[in-house]
């Protein structure tokens, strides 16, 4: 029996969502509507009577003071179009199961038996004249996401209200045959490569023809006879070997075997391995330099990185990626991406409490034009989508959103880039044992926790090792549910304070696969039962089981005599936890369905057997039109022109939608200022409230200058997250770095032509992360690479230019030392602490002109490094007011930026501004919108004057201005004219209006 | 003396419970103990074992059903299974009691949704006012200026002069009552303690933002007649120090944060009366 609640609101109570929708309407599908209404349907399955059905509705499912119901029939009246959306079957949808929870819970006793399952879909009454073909655009343009979502519309002039919608109910109905193929892989070289287009295994030839050299090996299928298999693969081990293998958990690319050309100078090298060449022993280098002092405690072998916070606890880092499955379900996709990099801190040693978040976002504008190619959501839809995803999946698991940016190119229409980034917390030991290390023992049993299984986000991981196309597979995206992983995390970090368990990890990519794959190298192999695992519903194949990417779910080891107590505070705290088979030291990676074995194989082939792969580079530094364009006459018209930019306005609207305080630790938010709406360079928290020791938190990224070279784009990101945290307090030597590529695909191909170079751009990049990370002290601690940002439908094709961000956190020693970036009172000093150089290459600036330029800014290290050591000595002996770094648009931009963010004017002179370079290349355009890097804008009060010049002695600053009560940005140019005069108010004006109202 | 214990209800959901937990230990009180819900239906925790409840700020059940509607219904028809009482009975014995219940965010939510505030009359369980979607229609992480009203019978708020300045962090924080009848009521019982207002705590305002929602009146916080039952949108857990004050780098301000006022009454209360 099928049953539809429908939930609306009262007359005369303001419905809040569908003005919202109403405005969308208009503004972005462009159609006159009146009025939106929104309703909310519950469809419930169940042998429910009509008295019950009505309490039901009354009861936990409206609310009695502004909310009506209606039990199977219309609640909705008086308009056009009516336009009902919900789930298509298997997607997830977290209020149809508190739904069902709460009403079983209301029915209690009286339910009985009856088994029920509630379903949910919204509906939007639209008044207004748009015909059906308006209807249907409102329904697939904005409401709808087809690919998880279906819609229903239906005309006023045919709705019946007593009859209402008919019930659907959106059921996965499977089959219960269970299925274990088995592939014949001793076939030619042209076959083997349609056996892994066909299974999207995303294996090369190479990879495949190493498979089938394993099922060859004659000592290998005498082994597996005695598990009832042979010489022919289970799909289940293609699987598991295609996930393991996949670029996404193997980063192939990263260890790839690398000859390197450079044409000008024709230096030929090779590189074996970027990740151990240089982002692994840069780390190495500085711990050694570091010695016993060396506060690092857990890299790269975990997944997240572990450093020492103070004598009693340890700090958790790690920042992911999760473009794909965003460019497909924007809101899905970033919700999984928030909830999703929260399980790499928690899955991280012995499990650490999650105390920040932080987000970058890189999109193609809003406000784009132009017609789009096939299956590419409009740039708002990504916007809007990732934007609430986040909203949710951040603000309902209690984790402050403490600082984040976005970043916008048109590139980015090919694949959005969605950056989550999850800190976390841990005593540094528990149980007289250290918590940053990882053990498992044979004997310990394999237990899954958290969600169930269903087919969402099957191929997750072989899926983002390939370029996005129009037939991209539907179930690699998932949508998470951050309740459920809240109680999961909950029950754990009280299991892990009791000792209920040895080990843990999460399940991301690749599921079961990877989660115990990985454990089980620590014991050295595994026996897992999949027929064991609870499944969201029938007719899941084993491989499916085991390559689920279901959210909310963690794998543990926990010993035999622990079990009894794990489970039963599991199911006191509602939290499902099932044995799933024992840790080993088989040496096999040995799957079972029931008592049948479906995969048996080899731990060092699974994990070790991938063939290097082998990628030639070749480096021609390209080169660019030179900006030929006069000085603007009015500077500062251009300067409200640059406050406007799409990567330089404010993104107001976005932060205060995300909850940066929760936690109660919140010391720099991400807006600060008189009224609290100027951007703060970087976060500061106290992750312990009774201590006034703090963590700061900073990003780097600056993807334009990759159009130039990408050894300055990765140099100036991570000083641009070095010169944020050192801005705000932070300090040279407790800092630690956490690198993210992501990359257009480097491996040339017919479909990558310039393959070559793109390989030769990822070596620079890498290169200078090993420089500059060495210069600055800066160990890497966890890291990761997405390698496939391109579109192709076979025609067009989107490659996103090459990006690295660079996130840091550190310590503060005491955040009551902290600065912020507002300038203070009239009469305070500025300073601007290093030199400006003609390095308008890949700037805001040029890029507002239709020019890209050559003179990219470059980083000097050993400048920088003796500056920044000089201002935080002047920060520790509280001698400065304000700091703000420079980035995008320069000098005129934080100018303008600590002038109204303090809500005082600001008098400066370029001419006082120091300059690198010749003199013919000194012009005052250059001088405001250089984007030369290491540098800070800095004000100081006159009576510390001397104080601070003395601290900053012997290092490139000067003084150029002084801080005023006019309310007037005046800059003087170099011949002594006034180049720049605005109110503070227009110039805010221009940086809050462009985004003000997404 | 006797010993004044605070209990901060957890789980399915809520994520302020540290920090109020924090702010109940700073206040004074010699025992804090934080118990997930679950502690509460296995009858390893009881409430007649503390004075001051904390329903702290979260999304309990993800707010799937509107905020904290799944908890009020869950908090009604659960039974504890020790002795299968209602969960419920025991929090109407904790108010009879003359007990304190601090409702804060997603706890005024639910405070107001199973119908223990504003509960005129003393009827507790009928949900006469509720706490719905911001009329901007978002999620809004802001600082607020409260006003408050001496008047009011609160436990919580007195000694305060004029106001106290604290964050909300909600996207239903809308405050809107069944008729006319009980706002009236809840206005000539003085039970509206904190208003959104200008910053000199002047005058209560309806404008965006300093009114972040919406609400009737400017209502951010209410009690009961008998002043021990408080819900307020507004976080005073997430202002305990000075560096959470969102200027604390260019203003002079104390070292103790406005929203330790209201625990510290609670504090004081228990001492003096149970």
């Amino acid at each position: 029996m099928v049953n539809r609640i429908e939930v609306g609101f009262k007359r005369g109570v303001r419905d809040a969502l569908g003005e919202k929708v109403r405005r969308r309407i208009v503004e972005h599908i462009h159609l006159d509507v009146e009025k939106v209404s929104t309703v909310d349907v519950f469809t419930v399955e169940g042998d429910l009577g009509k008295g019950e059905l009505k309490a039901i509705a009354r009861g936990p499912l409206s609310d009695p003071v502004i909310q009506r119901y209606a039990v199977n029939k219309g609640l909705a009246e008086d308009f056009d179009w009516l336009i009902e959306v919900g789930f298509r079957s298997g997607v997830t949808d977290n209020v149809g199961k508190t739904a069902r929870e709460a009403i079983e819970l209301f029915l209690g006793e009286s339910l009985g038996e009856r088994a029920i399952a509630v379903y949910t879909s919204r509906q939007y009454a639209v008044s207004g004249r748009v015909g059906r073909e308006g209807a249907e655009r409102i329904a697939s343009g904005l409401l709808a996401n087809d690919l998880i979502e279906r819609y229903e519309v239906v005309s006023g002039r045919d709705w019946d209200r007593e009859k209402g919608m008919p019930a659907y109910v959106p059921k996965v109905v499977g089959e219960n045959d269970i299925l274990v193929a088995e592939i014949d892989l001793h076939v030619s070289d042209d076959e083997l490569l349609g056996i892994s287009s066909e299974r999207l295994l995303a294996l090369n030839l190479e990879e495949m023809k190493a498979i089938r050299r394993y099922f060859r090996d004659d000592t290998v299928v005498e082994e597996r006879r005695r598990f009832g298999l042979g010489e022919y693969a289970t799909d289940v081990e293609l699987e598991a070997l295609a996930q393991t293998w996949s670029e996404h958990c193997k980063h192939k690319i990263f260890n790839s075997r690398i000859t390197y050309l450079e044409e000008a100078g024709g230096k030929a090298f090779v590189i074996d391995s970027l990740f151990h060449t240089y982002i692994k022993k840069s780390t190495q280098e500085i711990r050694e330099r570091m010695g016993k002092d060396d506060w690092c405690l857990s890299v790269f072998v975990d997944n997240a990185g572990v450093i020492k916070f103070n004598d009693d606890y340890s700090l958790v880092f790690k920042v992911e990626t999760h473009n794909s499955p965003s460019a497909l379900d924007p809101y899905g996709g970033a919700l999984t991406g928030i909830v999703g990099v929260n399980r790499d801190p928690f899955g991280t040693g012995k499990g650490a409490k999650l105390i920040f978040n932080t987000d970058v976002f890189c999109f193609a504008p809003p406000f784009y034009d132009k017609p789009l190619p096939k299956r590419i959501l409009h740039p708002r839809r990504i916007y809007e989508g990732v934007r609430e995803g986040v909203e949710h999946g951040g603000n309902k698991s209690g984790i402050p959103t403490i600082n984040g940016c976005i970043v916008f190119d048109e590139r980015f229409l090919g694949k959005p880039l969605v950056y989550c980034g999850t800190g976390g917390i841990m005593p540094a030991r528990l149980h007289g044992r250290p918590t940053h290390t990882k053990e498992v023992r044979p004997g310990d049993l394999i237990v899954m926790t958290g969600g169930r299984i269903g087919k969402d986000g099957i191929h997750g991981a072989t899926f983002s090792s390939e370029e996005l196309h129009e037939g991209s597979p539907v179930t690699a995206v998932q949508i998470g549910d951050p309740i459920t992983q809240k109680k999961m995390t909950d029950f754990l970090l009280l299991a892990r304070d009791r000792d209920l368990y040895r080990a843990i990890t999460d399940n991301g990519a690749g599921g079961l696969s990877s989660s115990v794959g990985e454990m089980a190298r620590l014991s050295g192999g595994c026996e897992l039962d999949l027929a064991k695992a609870p499944l969201k519903y029938a007719g899941l194949q084993p491989w499916e089981i085991l390559l689920s990417e279901a959210q909310e779910r963690m794998t543990l080891a926990v010993e035999p005599e622990k079990v009894d107590a794990f489970l039963s505070l599991a199911r006191k705290m509602g939290v499902e936890a099932t044995v799933l088979g024992r840790f080993t030291d088989s040496g096999r990676f040995h799957v079972l369905y029931e008592e049948k074995t479906v995969a048996y194989l080899d731990m060092a082939f699974l994990h070790d057997g991938v063939p290097q792969l082998e990628l030639r580079a070749r480096w021609v530094a390209p080169r660019h039109e030179e900006a030929a364009f006069p000085e603007p006459s009015d500077l500062g018209g251009a300067l409200k022109t640059m406050l406007s930019r799409l990567n330089i306005c404010s993104k107001e609207s976005v932060v205060r939608q995300y909850d940066h305080e929760v936690q109660g630790g919140s010391v720099i938010k991400p807006l600060t200022g008189a009224v609290s709406d100027g951007p703060s360079d970087a976060a500061v928290i106290r992750p312990l409230l009774d201590s006034f020791e703090g963590v700061v938190v900073a990003n780097g990224i600056c993807p334009r200058y990759s159009d130039i070279d990408t050894y300055h784009m990765a140099a100036c990101a991570i000083d641009e997250a070095v010169r944020n945290t050192i801005a705000v307090g932070g300090s040279l030597g407790n800092i630690a770095g956490l690198d993210n590529f992501c990359w257009c695909d480097p491996v040339q191909s017919e479909k990558t032509p310039d393959g070559e170079y793109k390989t030769a751009q990822l070596v620079r990049a890498n290169k200078a992360l090993f420089d500059y990370c060495v210069a600055f002290g800066i160990p890497l601690i966890s890291g990761k690479d997405s390698m496939k940002n391109d579109y192709f439908d076979g025609v067009t094709k989107i490659s996103i230019p090459p990006t690295v961000l660079f996130s840091v956190i550190g310590k503060i020693e005491d955040v009551r030392m902290a600065v912020t970036m507002d300038v203070k009172r009239p009469g305070d000093l500025i300073y601007l602490l290093g030199k400006t150089a003609f390095e308008l290459g890949g700037s805001e600036y040029y890029a507002a002109k239709g020019y890209v330029g050559n003179r990219v800014p470059r980083v000097d290290a050993a400048s920088a490094l003796v500056r920044y050591r000089a201002y935080h000595e002047a920060v520790c002996r509280g001698l400065v007011a304000s700091c703000h770094d420079l980035s995008d648009g320069g000098l005129a931009v934080a100018l303008a930026e600590s002038a109204f963010a303090g809500g005082l004017g600001m008098a400066v002179d370029l001419g006082r501004v120091m300059f690198a370079g010749v003199s013919c290349d000194r012009a005052d355009e250059t001088l405001l919108f250089s984007e030369s890097a290491s540098r800070h804008l800095v004000t100081v009060r006159p009576e510390n004057r001397e104080m601070f010049e003395k601290a900053m002695e012997g290092t490139c600053f000067s003084r150029i201005g002084t801080v005023t009560e006019d309310g007037m940005l005046t800059v003087t140019g170099i011949d002594g004219n006034t180049v720049v005069r605005g109110t503070l108010s227009e110039l805010k004006e221009a940086w809050q209006s462009p985004l003000r109202e997404l | 003396m006797k010993q004044a214990k605070a209990i901060v209800l957890t789980g399915n959901g809520t994520n302020c419970e540290m920090e109020a937990a924090h702010a109940c230990r700073l206040a004074g009180f010699d025992v804090v103990r934080v118990a997930h819900i679950s502690e509460l239906l296995y009858g390893e925790v009881l409430l007649d074992d503390y004075h001051f409840l904390n329903l702290t700020g979260g999304f309990l059940d993800g707010d799937d059903l509107g905020s904290a509607k799944a908890q009020a219904n869950r908090l009604k028809y659960a039974r504890v299974s020790r002795d299968n009482e209602h969960l419920v009975d025991q929090f109407l014995r904790f108010i009879n009691d003359g007990k304190l219940i601090l409702g804060v965010c997603n706890g005024f939510q639910l405070m107001v949704k199973i119908g223990l505030l504003p509960a005129l009359g003393g009827e507790y369980l009928t949900q006469t006012a509720t706490l719905t979607f911001n009329d901007c229609g978002r999620f809004q992480d802001r600082w607020v200026y409260l006003k408050h009203n001496p008047a009011s019978p609160s436990i919580f708020t007195k000694g305060i002069e004029k106001g106290i300045y604290l964050p909300v962090r909600h996207g239903e924080g809308k405050f809107q009552v069944d008729s006319d009848h009980i706002l009236e009521r809840i206005e000539s019982l003085n039970l509206s303690v904190l208003k959104y207002s200008d910053s000199a705590y002047e005058a209560p305002t309806m404008e965006f933002p300093l009114n972040p929602n919406g609400s009737l009146n400017a209502i951010a916080a209410l009690c009961n007649e008998t002043g021990r039952l408080m819900g307020l949108m507004p976080h005073p857990e997430a202002f305990l120090n000075r560096t959470n004050h969102p200027r604390w780098t260019r203003e002079k301000l104390p070292e103790e944060g406005d929203g330790l006022i209201l625990f510290k009454n609670a504090a004081d209360f228990v001492r003096s009366n149970l």
